[in-house]
């Protein structure tokens, strides 16, 4: 039995699954499909997710590399009653995405650079989240939006 | 939702309105060019096709009948005017009618009917339209079309509403509407302080009728309230808490998981694999070969496995041994028309499909000619959502759940691969993670019809990134040799474009490939020759974002740029030259170029960024302009350039005319979406073809601009009192061009080539 505590909640799957990537154990057999594919090689960041706070790409790490860790998605980022986190709020205050499809592994990235580094400079956004592909072009407003979120707002441009 | 359609009062279409769906439909014809490869189509929007499928009764008005459609759904106590908007007691909801693919109209359209509605923009809730051309009128996302196709018929569906809202307030109150106002969900009466709710309404003004929209009156822009200011999506919250969405988020009980392998040269079929391995594959429920219907952009040979996860069937793919049938594969190769386009250049094009005036007297009595080749490579769309498709085939008939930019066209595709009426398809929108084009074809929809009615139940399919990349439907990639000629004042006085392109052998260019339709300089200069000769090549090409004029942007701006200097003048006041006199250049045509407003654009842009200034050593601006997709647009680049060839593009100046915008928020982000697109691409995106497979694999081969080099972006809208235009598009064709202008300002180095990572650039 692969036991995985994923947002908070024990979720118990079959060893045949401890082969398969994280993010189709999410997608297909936890029905937590917030987290995406985009690429499948780790380059583009799509599938982001936070492992015992650590953002990885769930496309390349076997579900059983999880086992017995916290993993959290998208889905567990707000309250149980709802409400958003910082850094979700600032994506809708600015509007950032375009087709949104990347934003969740963004905001995944995100999350994570501000709970290890709650005041980034611009360069150290950029190096954080360099390894997450927006086809839309919407980088400008990721960057303001984690400033926002970081209490940042108004300091170096 | 009905189809009936109520004609009375529909006011008779002007002249110029018809000139202007004419032009519309002949954007809409040029974008969706569907494959262009032999056999498939998308639907051709003749005029007369397209008032069919819109339901148009012979000299109607379009907008008219799609307001008089009557939603089948209504009852007594719902105010539902039109298929556009519903009012009752639980509230105020709007639709948006077109898919949502990035573009913001799932934000924007809605807002329209909001304005005219004056309905508060929180009261308000939006749900995406099912398909139902003929409540809605065309549903698609392409050719930044879906804001000034729909601006007249959503502003008078708002209006509709709020004059039977304002009827029912009159009786209600006892005064004559004309005392009554309307703001924020109420209806007001100013003398007495009154205020009643639309929702409150909503049961007595249903009661009345709808009134003619010739009869409605619209807003004058000025009074506006929610247009112009800055709305954030409407599914940002969901987005943010990831909730089930896109195409590849879709679910139906009992769903298999499929994934389906091509040849990975176009047109190669199935003779044989490994069936009986494959299906031991753990998870794996079937394994079959699908024939295809030979064409590109529909069903190809392949082999489909299903399964019970996505990841089981992405395994036992990997384990497919397959023997291609090559007789019909394509054997491209970019190296080969690379070769031949070298040769070609050097002599007169097949076809001329531009010649103004004397080229050859232009050029015999020039002070100077200049000449340059310029070229650019194939490229891919690589819409972060790799295609998917859910199919759910019972009972003879099919439904899907498909992130599609032209879910009509879907419709007849699917209906055709699987030989039913296209009304036993049904297909739900999605949202969609990223179309720039490539979602005009609908490849993914039938191949998930075909495998679910071959496995005989609902799928999910799946590609790949590396089955997205492999089967696109490309840009294609093109040559030009120029001459151009300067007369003894400096003035460009010939111009000729000897353009290779390439042709899937029915006759005409690829889409993008045809500069036949009036590109700059065509009817600027007074002698101007454009030759054409078109390549033979079998991988199918598809309409890229701004197609043409993103690629034919950089070749004709840059190429100005060099007669600029060859002139030794300022390339700003050539480009105002070349522009000349404030003027439509089609009479008539309210979608066509106008040189005043391509002119302002320019000046503005030229200002904003301090054209002129000093600028530091291995440090340059760079200018250029474009018009397409009816938007005027004027770049200005601030980059710099070491001594390895790297650049750093600081900042980008955008100065834009698209009419009034509609969600400021929405157009600054597909400007600064746009110019983070124009560079990537131009940095070092290619797609090379060798015996008719793509070169290219993934990101890692494929690699796209991020966040540390993303320039900042300066926008400038020109708040112009035209009709308001699309902005999916025209923003990118200028980027290009603009930064290679300044790093010819800032090094002397002359870029003809994309992506410039060929020439040795980096960022």
């Amino acid at each position: 039995m692969l036991r995985l505590n994923v947002n908070g909640k024990v979720r118990e799957l079959s060893d045949d699954e401890a082969s398969t990537p994280l993010l189709w154990v999410l997608r297909d057999a936890l029905g937590l499909t917030g987290t995406k594919f985009g690429c499948g090689v780790s380059i583009c960041g799509a599938c982001t997710v936070l492992l015992d706070g650590e953002p990885i790409r769930s496309c390349s790490m076997p579900a059983s590399a999880a086992s017995g860790r916290d993993v959290t998605t998208i889905e567990g980022l707000a309250s149980e009653d709802g409400e958003l986190t910082q850094v979700q709020q600032a994506w809708i205050d600015l509007d950032v995405a375009q087709c949104g499809y990347c934003q969740t592994g963004q905001i995944m990235g995100a999350t994570a650079l501000l709970q290890s580094n709650p005041k980034p400079s611009d360069d150290e956004i950029d190096a954080a989240m360099a390894g997450n592909i927006c086809r839309c072009g919407t980088y400008l407003r990721i960057r303001k939006a984690i400033k926002q979120a970081a209490g940042n707002m108004g300091e170096s441009a | 939702m009905s189809s009936s359609i109520l004609a009375r009062g529909i006011p008779s279409r002007s002249p110029a309105e018809g000139s202007r769906y004419a032009a519309m439909e002949a954007v809409f014809d040029a974008i969706a060019h569907p494959a262009q490869v032999p056999g498939p189509r998308l639907a051709k929007f003749s005029r007369r096709r397209f008032m069919q499928a819109t339901g148009i009764a012979g000299g109607g008005l379009m907008l008219g009948f799609v307001l008089k459609a009557k939603p089948a759904h209504a009852t007594p106590t719902t105010l539902q005017p039109n298929a556009f908007l519903r009012i009752d007691a639980d509230g105020i909801l709007l639709y948006a009618k077109n898919p949502e693919i990035g573009q913001g109209v799932k934000t924007s359209l809605p807002m329209i009917i909001a304005e005219e509605l004056d309905a508060a923009w929180d009261d308000v809730v939006v749900r995406q339209a099912p398909i139902d051309g003929a409540a809605f009128g065309p549903q698609f996302a392409g050719g930044s079309m879906s804001v000034p196709m729909n601006w007249d018929t959503l502003r008078q569906a708002g209006a509709a509403a709020r004059t039977m809202l304002v009827a029912a307030a009159a009786r209600r109150l006892r005064v004559p509407p004309a005392e009554l106002s309307t703001r924020d969900s109420f209806v007001v009466h100013a003398a007495s302080g009154k205020r009643i709710a639309y929702q409150d309404l909503a049961s007595a003004a249903a009661k009345f009728p709808v009134p003619d929209a010739s009869a409605l009156k619209l807003k004058d822009r000025r009074h506006y309230r929610l247009l112009g200011t800055r709305v954030t999506g409407v599914d940002n919250d969901a987005l943010v808490r990831g909730q089930p969405l896109f195409g590849v988020d879709q679910a139906v009980p009992g769903m298999k998981y499929a994934v389906y392998q091509k040849c990975p040269a176009v047109g190669g079929g199935v003779s044989s694999f490994n069936r009986d391995a494959i299906a031991k594959v753990p998870g794996v429920r079937d394994v079959f070969a699908l024939e295809g219907n030979g064409k590109f952009a529909e069903l190809l040979p392949g082999i489909a496995i299903v399964a019970d996860s996505t990841w089981a069937a992405i395994r036992a793919k990997r384990e497919l041994k397959v023997e291609w049938n090559l007789d019909q594969a394509s054997k491209d190769s970019w190296s080969d028309s690379a070769r031949k386009a070298e040769t070609l250049r050097h002599v007169s094009g097949e076809k001329r499909v531009v010649d103004d005036g004397d080229v050859d007297t232009a050029f015999a009595d020039a002070d100077t000619t200049l000449d340059a080749y310029y070229t650019y490579r194939f490229v891919s769309h690589a819409q972060l959502e790799p295609q998917n498709c859910t199919a759910w085939w019972r009972d003879g008939a099919v439904e899907l759940w498909a992130p599609t930019q032209t879910p009509d066209s879907g419709i007849k595709a699917v209906a055709g691969v699987l030989g039913i009426d296209p009304s036993k398809v049904t297909v739900h929108q999605t949202r969609i993670g990223g179309g720039f084009g490539r979602r005009l074809y609908n490849d993914f929809m039938t191949e998930a019809a075909a495998i679910s009615k071959r496995y005989g139940g609902p799928v999910k399919l799946q590609w790949t990134r590396e089955d997205d990349m492999s089967h696109d439907l490309f840009r294609a990639g093109g040559f030009h040799q120029l001459r151009g000629s300067l007369d003894a004042e400096g003035r460009v006085s010939g111009w000729r474009d000897r353009f290779i392109t390439f042709t899937h052998g029915n006759g005409r260019p690829v889409s993008g490939g045809d500069m036949s339709r009036g590109v700059f300089p065509t009817g600027l200069l007074a002698n101007c020759r454009i030759e054409q000769t078109e390549l033979e090549w079998k991988t199918p090409c598809g309409a890229w974002r701004a197609p043409g004029s993103n690629v034919f942007g950089f070749v004709v701006q840059g190429f100005l740029h060099e007669l600029a200097v060859a002139a030794g003048r300022d390339h700003l006041e050539v480009l105002l030259e070349v522009l000349g006199e404030p003027r439509w250049m089609e009479e008539g045509n309210i979608r066509a170029l106008h040189t005043g407003r391509a002119a302002d654009v320019v000046k503005l842009a030229a200002k904003k960024a301090g054209w002129g200034r000093k600028m530091p050593k291995g440090r340059g601006l760079g200018l250029a302009f474009y018009f397409s997709h009816a938007g005027h647009f004027a770049e200005v680049a601030d980059v710099s350039v070491d001594a390895n060839r790297k650049i750093t593009v600081h900042n980008v100046t955008v100065a834009a005319d698209v009419g009034p915008i509609i969600n400021l928020s929405g157009a600054e982000n597909q400007v600064e979406g746009s110019v983070v697109d124009g560079l990537s691409t131009m940095l070092g995106l290619s797609v090379t073809f060798e015996e008719g497979v793509v070169q290219q694999s993934n990101f890692d081969s494929y690699p796209m601009l991020r966040m540390p080099h993303t320039p900042n972006v300066d926008i400038h809208f020109i708040d112009s009192d035209y009709q308001p235009t699309g902005l999916g598009e025209p923003a990118l064709p200028p980027l290009a061009p603009a930064v290679c202008n300044a790093i010819y300002a800032a090094t002397g180095e002359r870029i003809r080539t994309l992506p410039i990572s060929l020439e040795g650039y980096s960022v």
